[in-house]
């Protein structure tokens, strides 16, 4: 049996991002493209980190990639995996690494997204388990 | 406008204690100031000038300028974490340089030891800043974000374990000889590696002390230095700067200090050759490798190299770092260690440090740090300093 996950508390969700945690109840995971440079980013704004453009607009990634760091946490009461992940994509975003062998789990193996309840009723949270 | 002569450290003084459960937060900044000020030579009736980070209690300076009493002209409570007491000091440089202050008191304290802080948990920096939603529920801590940095570096460059543990075996040689430090027992590379993970790639013996206690400096005009009976610690030259995650280009080999550390010493007009003692922010083994790269002690990539060896160890390596045993075994009091590293940096040029540590003909220090996480985001901050 697989052992108990750390449980994930409810992001803050705010007008800016609300958008993306409405996707993510629907089982969508978006991201960020902006229209006047064309490049994707991460986290969410509504101004280009890149170019300063207002005019980014939220496009649905394939949610996939490959883990650009991992560290996994022992001294905690789950044992958890935090992660950056490169998405095929675009960007690098910092994520959970979950379903997978935490004494495997290295650099550069493949992920896809996928999605744990949080708590106090809030929205899915996306994470990534092995590809 | 630069810096370079217009200012100099004239008090600099380490709290003694590092569990402080019957003294309060505010108490301790005061207890630091005065020492820092009888260090000097000078009474708070002098300072014109005060300079606290987020670990003052209240509302940026105005709590503690109010319980101390201070009458002043010019004040700066910038917070980049852990390095801002570094930044504090080059700001109080400009500061007197341009004519704002003349005595410049900067103040640190915290007793997370007594209240049960630890780097394995996470904590939540601001609820309302951008980038919380999208990372404090993956329990970042602060060991697992500077875990990822040492992950991707021994991917990248091959660092490996045991070089990242002499830099803990180097604060430990120095540690046994302050008997204010944490700890004092000297450490073998086998017995950093063999200490329990905690983060994966990161043991016990990577990570920095989590005391209570308190420091703090004065930093006085040209004129005032001179006609104190203190040996002249002269600022010549800083920088600072703030790196994150660049929109997704997320690069965790390098940090702030690739912009800060050339700053400082195109300022100084130094090189890092030049520089007889460094105090190097290591909040974790990690965090002194990539910064003595990106500041310039040796090529990106060769910092495990570097350490390793006993470089960093006073008497025996080419670069003597943290003397007083640093933040892995001294002191790192509010879980920010940046004032502690421009002490030390006075005390060695000043020919005060502990004599089995001090750098013979000491007159150019460096100290340098990061503050927040560098598996993240953080400010970086490098002060050099010089004999006189």
């Amino acid at each position: 049996m697989a052992a108990k996950e750390r449980a994930i508390p409810a992001p803050g969700v705010n007008p800016e991002t609300a958008p993306f945690w409405a996707a993510a109840k629907e089982g969508k995971f978006l991201i960020k493209r902006c229209t006047a440079c064309n490049k994707a980013h991460w986290y969410p704004r509504a101004t280009c980190p890149h170019c300063m453009s207002e005019t980014t607009e939220w496009v649905e990634s394939k949610g996939t990639g490959t883990i650009y760091s991992v560290s996994v946490m022992k001294r905690a009461p789950e044992v958890y995996a935090i992660a950056y992940v490169t998405l095929d994509d675009g960007p690098t975003m910092m994520t959970n690494i979950v379903e997978c062998d935490f004494d495997k789990v290295a650099i550069g193996d493949k992920v896809q997204i996928t999605w744990r309840p949080t708590q106090d009723d809030g929205p899915p949270y996306p994470v990534f388990k092995p590809a | 406008m630069s810096i370079k002569g217009k200012a100099y450290i004239a008090g600099a003084y380490e709290h003694p204690t590092r569990l402080a459960k019957d003294k309060s937060v505010a108490q301790l900044h005061a207890e630091a100031a005065l020492g820092a000020l009888r260090d000097a030579g000078l009474t708070k009736a002098d300072v014109d000038g005060y300079f606290c980070a987020g670990d003052a209690p209240g509302l940026g300076p105005i709590a503690m300028v109010d319980y101390m009493g201070l009458t002043l002209k010019h004040y700066d409570s910038t917070d980049v974490g852990g390095c801002s007491y570094i930044a504090h000091v080059a700001h109080a440089a400009e500061a007197i340089a341009a004519g704002k202050c003349k005595v410049a008191l900067i103040t640190l304290a915290g007793r997370p030891r007594s209240e049960g802080h630890s780097g394995a948990t996470p904590r939540m920096r601001g609820a309302d800043a951008p980038d919380t939603q999208w990372e404090f529920p993956l329990g970042v801590a602060t060991v697992n974000a500077y875990a990822m940095v040492a992950a991707r570096h021994m991917h990248q460059f091959g660092t490996t374990a045991e070089q990242l543990a002499w830099v803990k075996v180097a604060a430990s040689h120095h540690a046994q000889y302050n008997e204010h430090a944490m700890l004092r027992d000297v450490v073998t590379v086998e017995q950093v590696v063999g200490s329990p993970l905690i983060a994966t790639p990161l043991h016990r013996l990577d990570c920095c002390v989590v005391s209570d206690g308190g420091g703090a400096l004065v930093v006085v005009a040209p004129e005032i230095a001179k006609s104190l009976k203190r040996p002249l610690v002269k600022v010549l030259g800083a920088g600072e700067s703030i790196k994150g995650q660049m929109g997704g280009d997320v690069d965790l080999t390098y940090s702030a200090g690739v912009r800060s550390g050339p700053a400082a010493f195109a300022e100084a007009g130094v090189k890092p050759g030049d520089i007889k003692y460094a105090s190097i922010y290591d909040s974790f083994t990690i965090t002194v490798v990539v910064q003595l790269e990106d500041i310039g002690f040796c090529e990106k990539g060769q910092g495990g190299r570097f350490v390793a060896d006993g470089n960093l160890i006073s008497g025996v390596g080419k670069l003597p770092f943290n003397t007083d045993g640093g933040g892995l075994c001294n002191n790192h009091p509010a879980n920010r260690g940046g004032i502690t590293k421009v002490i030390e940096a006075v005390r060695q040029l000043r020919g005060e440090a502990h004599p089995k540590v001090q750098v013979p003909n000491c007159n150019l220090a460096l100290a340098h740090g990061t503050g927040g996480l560098l598996g993240s985001r953080h400010g970086a901050a490098t002060l050099i300093m010089e004999r006189e």
